[in-house]
């Protein structure tokens, strides 16, 4: 029986070729990614077998939670700042640049303008928390959620998308009293943020 | 973890004696490996991929001057449908009848038995025609542009039904949105957002008492 020799090899892999893969993908990923938003409330949206995509820039987001509460976000800065100075003037408040600057950083806003002052001075990880609380007002007497979208227009412009994202849950009130705000400012075209609906039993044409 | 092999020796010394020695560079790409991979799968987790869909739509204006460009709707083309708590649905044609209860009809989100196959009913014409342009969208005959052209002319012509849709305090976004989406799923072009009457109330009421509702309400 002759012995079987073993060769001797080395078990260095090449990872060039690999390495290049994973730098491709990540550059990928780097360009297409566009980050979760950080949303006080959950919100859980109902589905529809619509397919336009909602556009990126320019969005001026009305989000509803399951109680009611409603938030807003912009996605620019510059327009965050504009509305907050025109509200503010509206209900005789002013803001000093200190404040500007944290209200630009907030990702969504929702509390009554009288008590932003106090909740700009909490620090950001208290902010979180609270933000929860609150919410724009939205009744007839203190209407602040008008002021805010008719600021945040003529801060933005002919351009800006109105789009509504609520729960599936919401009762139906809020969401009139939204929609009769808006349609008081001439605000007859917007959006309803829906996800997609898989349907199995839909007979489709 | 780079390795510098050199070959030193061995090799015969080349014509005009040039000391240049061989060195084989030989770098070790797996921590470069590992530390894409991991910054991958954070981009993976952190992004959203899927883009939420929406619905566009146009609500009426509130202006007193624009109310008399209200167009008024065919009696034989309306279809009030009505939302209420509780996830039911109802729909009567035309003018309300108060004095006939059965003329308010309750329907269900039920693809098939549900508002849909009534819609789709009412409908068949344009949905017909659709199908049809579909096809020959499908088949190249005729462009994109063409085909939403097409559609929404389709969808406008006279005699396709127009629909009110009426929703109660009670009712839900998602019962909205699944009304809404009835609407772009029947191809219904014409179709508003009312706000909730006590007179729908009453027909409601009416339905859910067989009739004695508004015998009570003649008696007092």
């Amino acid at each position: 029986m002759s012995k079987v020799k073993v060769a001797r090899k080395s078990t260095l892999i090449d990872m060039t070729a690999m390495s290049d893969v994973t730098v491709l993908l990540l550059t990928f990923f780097m360009l297409t990614s566009t980050f979760v938003k950080k949303e006080p409330v959950t919100v859980k949206t109902p589905g529809s077998v619509q397919e336009i995509k909602i556009p990126e820039t320019n969005i001026l987001q009305i989000l509803i939670d399951p109680k009611g509460k409603v938030f807003m976000s912009l996605d620019k800065q510059a327009d965050m700042i504009n509305s907050l100075e025109s509200v503010g003037k509206e209900y005789g408040i002013t803001f000093t640049a200190e404040e500007f600057q944290k209200f630009k950083l907030q990702k969504t806003f929702g509390v009554d303008i009288k008590i932003m002052k106090q909740f700009l001075a909490l620090k950001p990880e208290v902010q979180d928390a609270e933000l929860q609380k609150y919410g724009i007002p939205t009744d007839s007497l203190d209407n602040q959620f008008k002021a805010w979208v008719k600021n945040a227009r003529t801060s933005n412009g002919k351009d800006l998308i109105i789009a509504i994202k609520a729960d599936q849950q919401t009762p139906y009130k809020v969401i009139k009293s939204v929609m009769n705000s808006l349609q008081d400012l001439s605000e007859n075209r917007y959006n309803l943020i829906t996800s997609l609906k898989v349907e199995s039993t839909a007979k489709k044409e | 973890m780079a390795e510098l092999q050199t070959n030193e020796g061995g090799g015969k010394k080349k014509k005009g004696g040039s000391k240049q020695k061989k060195v084989h560079v030989h770098v070790d790409f797996t921590p470069m490996v590992d530390m894409n991979m991991l910054l991958i799968t954070f981009f993976m987790l952190c992004t959203s991929l899927s883009k939420p869909q929406t619905m566009e739509i146009v609500m009426p204006t509130n202006k007193d001057t624009e109310v008399k460009n209200k167009s008024a709707v065919k009696n034989s083309e309306a279809i009030t449908v009505l939302i209420t708590g509780g996830d039911s649905i109802f729909y009567y044609e035309g003018k309300p009848i108060f004095t006939d209860y059965k003329s308010l009809k309750t329907t269900s989100y039920d693809p098939t038995t549900g508002l849909r196959g009534y819609l789709l009913r009412r409908n068949s014409i344009a949905v017909a025609k659709i199908k049809e342009l579909k096809k020959k969208k499908l088949d190249l005959k005729i462009s994109e542009k063409d085909y939403t052209k097409q559609v929404s002319e389709i969808k406008g012509e006279d005699g396709t039904p127009t629909v009110i849709i009426k929703a109660t305090d009670q009712a839900t976004y998602k019962n909205l949105v699944d009304v809404l989406d009835e609407m772009s799923i029947c191809r219904i072009g014409k179709y508003v957002i009312d706000k909730y009457t006590s007179s729908d109330n009453f027909l409601v009421k009416n339905l859910e008492t067989k009739g004695t509702y508004q015998s009570n309400f003649a008696s007092k």
